[in-house]
C-alpha cells in the first residue's frame, strides 16, 4: 500500500518536474498558474511546502478588527471576549516602555516548526500537517489543556460549552483544545486564510501568506527583501508567522 | 503478516457475531425497525448492506486521511453522507429521533459523538470553486 | 450482626464508627460524582477555569495527591530498601496509602478532562516526547508494581521478594513524581515552570507531603485502637519530617534565589514574593509560615517540656504538624499551579501588551463550587479506599519493640 503511494508520488513529482521544465520555456505566467494549481483531493499535504504568513504591523491599523471578525465568520466562532470564549486570532496592541511606541498586531498560532503543543500532547492529538499546518486532531483530543500551558503565544482555546450550528467545514465541540489551522479548509483549495484576505480586501495589504518553501512566493519573497523577526524568538520555534516593524 | 492479521480479524468478527447476533435476533421479534429516509440521489457511494456493516470504519479512515494527512477526497466524507442523508423535514441527519444517523443508532442503541463537532446539515451555500477570493497566484503578483 | 462482626482488630471493632466513616466518605465521593456529571453535561463554563488559567484547583488537589502518593510510599523504602525495622513494620500501610491516594489524584485528574469519556483513548495513544504520557505510563506502572510489592509484603510465602520489589518501587517512585514535576518543569513558555528543579523539588516535597499524610493516619488508627505511638517511634518520625519540611524550604529558597538573580525573571519573582494578591498571600503564609515554619516549631519547641511524652507534644507531633504541612502543600501547589498561570506570558519583552485575550494582565481565577466538589471529592476517594482497606486487611503497624530496643543501642 505505502510502497504504491510511493511510486505514485514520485511519479507525481516527475511530472511536475517536467511541468517545471515545459513552464520555464512557457514563460512566467503558465509557470505561476502551474505551481499555483497544485493539489488533487487525493494527494494529501506535502512536506514540500510550508504554508506561513508574514504580517506588516507598519500596515496593521490600530483599532482594526478586520481579520478577527473574518475568522470568527469563517470558522463559526461567536466573537465573544469572555475569558471562557474561544479566540483564534485577536488584536495585541504592544508598547514599547522605553521608547512610548506604540503598535497593533493580529497574534494566532503561529505554526512552529517545534511547536510546544505538538511535544506535549500525550494523545498526540496536537499535531503538525506535512505542510506545516499545527492542528488539533479533535477525534483523539481528551481535552487535558496541557497544549495550552505550553504554547508561548496563548494561541489556544478550549471549548467550554456545547456547540449547535457549526460551519460543516469546520468541525468544533466541547471538551476540546481548537486554535488557528490557516483556514486549512480554504487552504487546501487554494484559497487564502479569512483572515488575510479580509485584509487584503480592505486594501491594508498588511498580510501576506503563502509558502515559504516556493522562493516565487510573494511571501517568500517578501520575507527575502524586509527584514522580519518571529515573536519569542529565544524559544527557538521557528514559527510559519513572522512579523516586520516589531 | 497481513493476512494473518485478516485471519485474526475475521475470527474476532465471528466470535462477536456469535455473541451480539441472539440478542439482536431477539429484539427484532419485539422492536419496531427503524424507518430510514431514503437519501438523495439514484444510490449509496457504496452497497447498502456493505455501509450498513463498515460505514464507521470507512468513516473512521477518511476522518484520519483528512485531518492528518490533508486528503480531501469526497467519497466516503462524513460532509457528503450528510448532504446526501438529511432530513427533507428537519433538514439534519440528527436533529430529530426519527433522522438518518439518529433513526439507527438509537435502534441499536449504539451513541454517537460525531455531531458533538461535526454540523448535522449541510452546507448552506456550497463552495464555490470558480474564484471568489483573492488566489496565491493573485496575491503574488500583487507584491511586485 | 453484632456477633460476626470482621475487622482486622477484633478487640476494637467500632461498627458504628465504621459506617459514619464510611458514609462520610461516600458522600464526599458521591458529590464529585455530582460535579463530575454536571460538568461533563454543561462543559467546563461552570468552573472558574478559563483560556487563561486552563488547569484549576481540580489539578492542585489531583497533583497534590498525586505526589503525595509516591512520597507516603517513602515509608516503605526506607524499610525494605534501607533495612529500617520501624519503617519495615509500616510498610504495608504506606503501600496501601499510595495506591489510595493515587487513585484519588488520578480520578480528579480524569474526571476534570474535557473529554473523559475518551479516556481509552488516552490509554491508547501514546506520544513519547509528552512528559504527559510519560505520567500515564508511570501511574498505571505505580499500581501493578506497588500491588506487587503490596502482596510480597503481606504474604508469607513472597515475603523474600519484598526487598527486590521494594527496590523497584522505590525507582518507579522517584521516576514518577520526577516526570510529575516534570510536567511543570518542561514548560519552556512561562516563567513560572521552565526549571530543572521543578522535579527535584517535587521529589523533596513528596517525601514531607507523604510522610506527613502517613503520620496523620497512622495517629488516627491508633487513636481508633487506644492504643499509643511508641514514643520513640513517634520521635524518629517527627525528626524525620522535621528534616523534610526543612529541605523542601531549602529548595523553595534556591528555587526564588535564582529566579531573582535572572533579570528576565524578576516580573515573575516580583509577582509571587511581593504584589500577587492571593497568590503572594498564599505563598508567604501558606506555603511558607503555615507549611513550613510553624511545623517546624511545633516539631521542636515542645521538647523542652521534657521527656516527649506529655500529651499537647502527641498532638503536636502526630496530628497538627504533619496536618499544617499538607496544608501547606496544598499552598504550594496553588502557586506554583495557578500563580504560575495568573501571571502573564512574557509575548514581547519590553512591552506593554493589551488584547481581548487578556495578554499581558494577571489572569482572574476563582474556584468554583463544582472545581470544591471535584478536587475534595480525589481525598474522599483516597480516604475511603484507606478506612475500607484498613477494616478488612491489618495494616496496623506491629512494632517488635525487643529488637527496636537493640537496634536503638547500635543506632
Amino acid at each position: 500500500m505505502s510502497e504504491s503511494t510511493n511510486t505514485e508520488s514520485s511519479r507525481r513529482d516527475f511530472l511536475k518536474a517536467g511541468a517545471l521544465v515545459a513552464g520555464v520555456t512557457l514563460g512566467p505566467g503558465v509557470l505561476f498558474y502551474g505551481i499555483a494549481h497544485s493539489r488533487a483531493p487525493e494527494e494529501g499535504a506535502s512536506s514540500a511546502k510550508r504554508w506561513g504568513m508574514l504580517i506588516d504591523t507598519t500596515k496593521c491599523g490600530d483599532g482594526c478588527n478586520d481579520c478577527v471578525t473574518a475568522c470568527n465568520t469563517e470558522n463559526g466562532l461567536s466573537g465573544k471576549t469572555g475569558p471562557q470564549d474561544s479566540q483564534w486570532i485577536r488584536k495585541v496592541d504592544i508598547k514599547d516602555l522605553r521608547s512610548g511606541f506604540v503598535q497593533s498586531l493580529p497574534m494566532m498560532c503561529q505554526h512552529c516548526e517545534n511547536p510546544p503543543c505538538v511535544d506535549v500532547c500525550p494523545t498526540g492529538a496536537s499535531m503538525k500537517r506535512a505542510d506545516g499546518i499545527v492542528l488539533v486532531d479533535r477525534h483523539i483530543c481528551i481535552g487535558c489543556r496541557y497544549c495550552m500551558m505550553a504554547c508561548p503565544y496563548k494561541a489556544r482555546s478550549f471549548v467550554h460549552e456545547p456547540l449547535t450550528d457549526q460551519n460543516p467545514e469546520v468541525p468544533r465541540g466541547k471538551g476540546c483544545v481548537e486554535s488557528c489551522t490557516f483556514c486549512v479548509q480554504r487552504v487546501d483549495r487554494d484559497e487564502q486564510p479569512a483572515c488575510v484576505e479580509a485584509c487584503n480586501t480592505k486594501s491594508h495589504q498588511a498580510m501576506i501568506f503563502g509558502d515559504l518553501k516556493d522562493p516565487e512566493s510573494a511571501v517568500a519573497k517578501a520575507l527575502k527583501a524586509y527584514d522580519s523577526v518571529e515573536v519569542r524568538a529565544d524559544m527557538g520555534l521557528n514559527t510559519g508567522v513572522r512579523y516586520q516593524g516589531i | 503478516m497481513a493476512s494473518i492479521r485478516t485471519w485474526m480479524r475475521l475470527a474476532l468478527l465471528a466470535g462477536a457475531a456469535m455473541i451480539f447476533a441472539a440478542p439482536v435476533l431477539e429484539a427484532s421479534a419485539g422492536v419496531d425497525l427503524p424507518k430510514i429516509e431514503k437519501g438523495k440521489g439514484e444510490k449509496c457511494v457504496e452497497e447498502t448492506q456493505f455501509m450498513r456493516r463498515n460505514h464507521m470504519e470507512l468513516l473512521k479512515h477518511h476522518r484520519d486521511e483528512t485531518m492528518r494527512k490533508g486528503i480531501r477526497t469526497t467519497k466516503h466524507s462524513l460532509k457528503k453522507c450528510v448532504e446526501c442523508h438529511a432530513s427533507e423535514k428537519t433538514g439534519s441527519v440528527a436533529a430529530s429521533k426519527d433522522d438518518f444517523c439518529a433513526s439507527c443508532h438509537r435502534y441499536a442503541s449504539v451513541k454517537l459523538d460525531c455531531w458533538d463537532c461535526h454540523a448535522t446539515k449541510p452546507m448552506k451555500k456550497p463552495i464555490q470553486v470558480a474564484q471568489p477570493s483573492p488566489r496565491m497566484d493573485l496575491a503574488k503578483e500583487s507584491v511586485k | 450482626m453484632a456477633t460476626n462482626e470482621y475487622c482486622a482488630n477484633k478487640q476494637e471493632c467500632k461498627t458504628t464508627q465504621f459506617w459514619l466513616l464510611l458514609g462520610l466518605g461516600g458522600l464526599i465521593v458521591l458529590s464529585a460524582l455530582y460535579a463530575f456529571f454536571t460538568l461533563e453535561h454543561h462543559g467546563h463554563v461552570l468552573t472558574g477555569m478559563n483560556n487563561q488559567v486552563v488547569w484549576g484547583l481540580p489539578h492542585v488537589f489531583a497533583v497534590l495527591l498525586i505526589v503525595a502518593a509516591s512520597g507516603v510510599l517513602n515509608i516503605a523504602s526506607i524499610g525494605s530498601v534501607f533495612g529500617k525495622s520501624v519503617y519495615k513494620a509500616r510498610a504495608p500501610l504506606s503501600g496501601m496509602l499510595a495506591l489510595a491516594m493515587l487513585s484519588g489524584g488520578l480520578a480528579v485528574l480524569v474526571l476534570d478532562l474535557g473529554r473523559p469519556d475518551r479516556l481509552i483513548v488516552a490509554m491508547t495513544y501514546y506520544n513519547f516526547k509528552s512528559i504527559f504520557a510519560w505520567n500515564m505510563i508511570f501511574y498505571n506502572g505505580f499500581f501493578a508494581i506497588v500491588g506487587l510489592y503490596l502482596l510480597t509484603l503481606m504474604d508469607r510465602k513472597m515475603n523474600a521478594w519484598s526487598k527486590p520489589v521494594g527496590f523497584v518501587a522505590f525507582l518507579w517512585r522517584l521516576g514518577l513524581t520526577t516526570a510529575t514535576g516534570s510536567i511543570f518543569g518542561f514548560i519552556a513558555a512561562r516563567s513560572g515552570y521552565n526549571s530543572a528543579l521543578m522535579a527535584p523539588m517535587f521529589i523533596v516535597m513528596s517525601f514531607g507531603y507523604g510522610l506527613a499524610v502517613f503520620m496523620v493516619v497512622q495517629s488516627a488508627m491508633y487513636y481508633w485502637n487506644d492504643q499509643l505511638l511508641d514514643v520513640n517511634v513517634r520521635r524518629r518520625m517527627k525528626n524525620l519530617l522535621a528534616v523534610f519540611v526543612g529541605a523542601s524550604l531549602y529548595f523553595t529558597i534556591v528555587f526564588h534565589l535564582t529566579n531573582l538573580y535572572f533579570a528576565k525573571q524578576w516580573e515573575y519573582e516580583r509577582f509571587i514574593l511581593l504584589d500577587g494578591g492571593i497568590y503572594t498571600t498564599t505563598f508567604w503564609v501558606g506555603q511558607i509560615i503555615l507549611g513550613g515554619i510553624v511545623p517546624l516549631i511545633l516539631l521542636f519547641i515542645p521538647r523542652s517540656g521534657g521527656a516527649g511524652s506529655g500529651k499537647t507534644e502527641r498532638i503536636c507531633f502526630c496530628f497538627l504538624a504533619p496536618l499544617l504541612v499538607v496544608l501547606g502543600g496544598l499552598a504550594q501547589m496553588y502557586v506554583t499551579i495557578i500563580g504560575g498561570q495568573a501571571f502573564p506570558m512574557p509575548l514581547f519583552p519590553g512591552h506593554e501588551v493589551s488584547s481581548t485575550f487578556y495578554d499581558g494582565v494577571v489572569a482572574s481565577y476563582s474556584p468554583s463550587k463544582w472545581e470544591w466538589m471535584l478536587g475534595i471529592g480525589g481525598v474522599g476517594i483516597a480516604f475511603l479506599l484507606t478506612v475500607i482497606a484498613v477494616r478488612v486487611f491489618k495494616f496496623m503497624p506491629h512494632d517488635d519493640f525487643e529488637e527496636l530496643k537493640m537496634r536503638r543501642a547500635t543506632d
